[in-house]
């Protein structure tokens, strides 16, 4: 597979290049994960004052989960809405008769991901310190690869929208707002598993991100490391992003046999 | 050895047959003009070239290269411009062309972007987002990005359509001079027959997805008895032709 990091880093450069002369969209960025932050920290210290001793842990878990899923919703729509602007300016047709392959493509997604994420995230997490004296690192480096399985969670179910998209065309794209948030209530990032009935406990096991939210819980909380619980979320991730890619391929050839690519901003 | 090989070229979506088993071959060099009313398969066919569709059947040949299996090695060196594929509005001309030089993976690129904007007269654009330009600065911009790559095969769907008679010229003028300077090969699909005669050597007749004649703008005219292509397409396009059968050559 030949892959060209020059023609990768032009279609980070067409991304870049938009924040450059826009600071509402840089704003934007940033907007809902600290306006996620600042409610959940207050409603958490509110809380946790009636909770006595085990305030400060649950404080600890409540804002621990809100920074880690932002990193999911965030890595899911940088890479899904970096896709559809794509969609949104027509340039579809110059990218797709260019030399660009579909993983350089989806590598320059990848990438615009992680920057539209970080700056997000970066800046939820220093209102969580001024605010809350809450820094997610002092969960240990254990920390970094619930971060990594949420990335993760967020680009399968990114790259699923965006072959939805390649699909079904522009209708699809409210999706891509809706489908990761769709799946939060079983994300269990502020409940554990536990309290769910038992045919939702299946579903959710079924994600990455219920093992994550279980494994940060019992760090912050009893102090100890669930490898299994990220094992299982690692082992659901490959198993998920097989899946993802397969139906992206399916979809890329697709759209090249129906004609999508000439037609599908309309 | 052909810039561009076609073969029982076909493609069908369901029910409805845009391409019908064309076949053509073009000459490195050449200019050949793709004529034919609306729906006649004209850009169904330049997609194909192109690789962005896939076609149910037929062979298609790019500078050598089989666009089933090796459609990358091809699109690197040739290029595309329709005004019907816009640029990304927000980025300036400048921006935009940095974009594809990257995408071409063009050498010296800002030497390059200097060149092609003194050669289209759009150096006082290059710093204005492209979603301000006008018709015929779009055009002249949507050249420079076909061309940064300095393509051996440029494919153009309608490139003057929508533009005043001057800059319509303007555009035609440059482009003779372009295939006279690099030898590219051209196909042109237009609406324009005065610009198909200008510009093109053969002109493939397109009608209901095949190829119904073919010829120099000269021997047309012969064969149809018509002092002006424009007759030739009423012909064509109403039927009124004694060349009824369909010519894949």
């Amino acid at each position: 597979m030949i892959i060209s990091l020059r023609r990768i880093w032009g279609l980070v450069y067409r991304h870049l290049t938009l924040f450059r002369r826009s600071w509402p969209r840089l704003l934007d960025l940033a907007y809902w994960p600290v306006l996620q932050m600042t409610i959940w920290g207050f409603t958490s210290q509110f809380f946790a004052a009636r909770l006595g001793n085990h305030g400060a842990v649950t404080v600890g878990m409540m804002l621990g989960g809100v920074l880690l899923w932002e990193m999911a919703l965030r890595s899911h729509l940088g890479f899904a809405i970096t896709f559809m602007e794509e969609i949104w300016s027509r340039n579809l047709g110059h990218i797709f008769v260019s030399p660009l392959r579909p993983w350089e493509l989806v590598a320059a997604l990848l990438s615009m991901s992680m920057i539209r994420m970080s700056l997000g995230v970066v800046p939820a997490a220093l209102v969580a310190g001024l605010l809350y004296h809450f820094n997610i690192l002092s969960v240990g480096p254990v920390v970094v690869l619930f971060a990594a399985n949420l990335i993760l969670m967020g680009w399968w179910v990114a790259l699923s929208c965006v072959s939805l998209i390649l699909s079904q065309g522009g209708g699809a794209e409210s999706l891509v707002w809706s489908m990761l948030i769709g799946l939060s209530p079983l994300a269990a990032v502020y409940y554990p598993v536990a309290v769910m009935p038992w045919w939702l406990q299946k579903l959710a096991l079924s994600l990455p991100a219920a093992h994550v939210f279980e494994g940060l819980r019992a760090a912050i909380g009893q102090g100890v490391i669930r490898w299994d619980e990220l094992a299982w979320a690692g082992g659901l991730n490959a198993a998920w992003m097989a899946g993802a890619i397969l139906l992206f391929m399916q979809q890329f050839h697709a759209a090249r046999r129906n004609g999508a690519f000439m037609n599908i901003g309309e | 050895m052909y810039a561009i090989e076609v073969e029982s070229l076909t493609k069908r979506y369901r029910a409805a047959l845009a391409v019908n088993a064309i076949s053509f071959t073009v000459s490195y060099g050449e200019t050949i003009g793709l004529l034919g009313g609306n729906g006649a398969g004209k850009t169904t066919t330049i997609a194909m070239l192109l690789g962005l569709l896939v076609p149910t059947s037929g062979q298609i040949k790019v500078l050598g290269f089989d666009m089933h299996k090796d459609r990358f090695s091809a699109l690197a060196r040739l290029n595309f411009s329709s005004p019907y594929v816009a640029l990304p509005h927000r980025l300036t001309v400048a921006e935009n062309l940095r974009v594809y030089a990257n995408l071409y993976n063009v050498k010296h690129v800002e030497k390059r972007i200097g060149e092609l904007a003194e050669e289209l007269e759009i150096t006082n654009l290059l710093s204005r987002p492209a979603g301000q330009l006008s018709a015929g600065q779009k055009t002249r911009v949507a050249l420079a990005k076909s061309l940064i790559n300095r393509p051996e095969l440029l494919l153009l769907d309608e490139p003057t359509a929508s533009l005043d008679p001057d800059t319509g010229d303007l555009v035609r003028s440059w482009l003779e001079r372009y295939r006279a300077s690099s030898g590219c090969t051209i196909l042109l699909a237009s609406h324009n027959m005065d610009e198909v005669a200008r510009l093109c050597g053969p002109v493939l007749m397109m009608k209901q997805g095949r190829i119904v004649d073919r010829g120099t703008t000269a021997e047309l005219l012969t064969r149809y008895n018509r002092a002006h292509l424009e007759d030739v397409f009423l012909d064509i396009a109403r039927s009124r032709s004694n060349t009824e059968s369909p010519v894949t050559a």
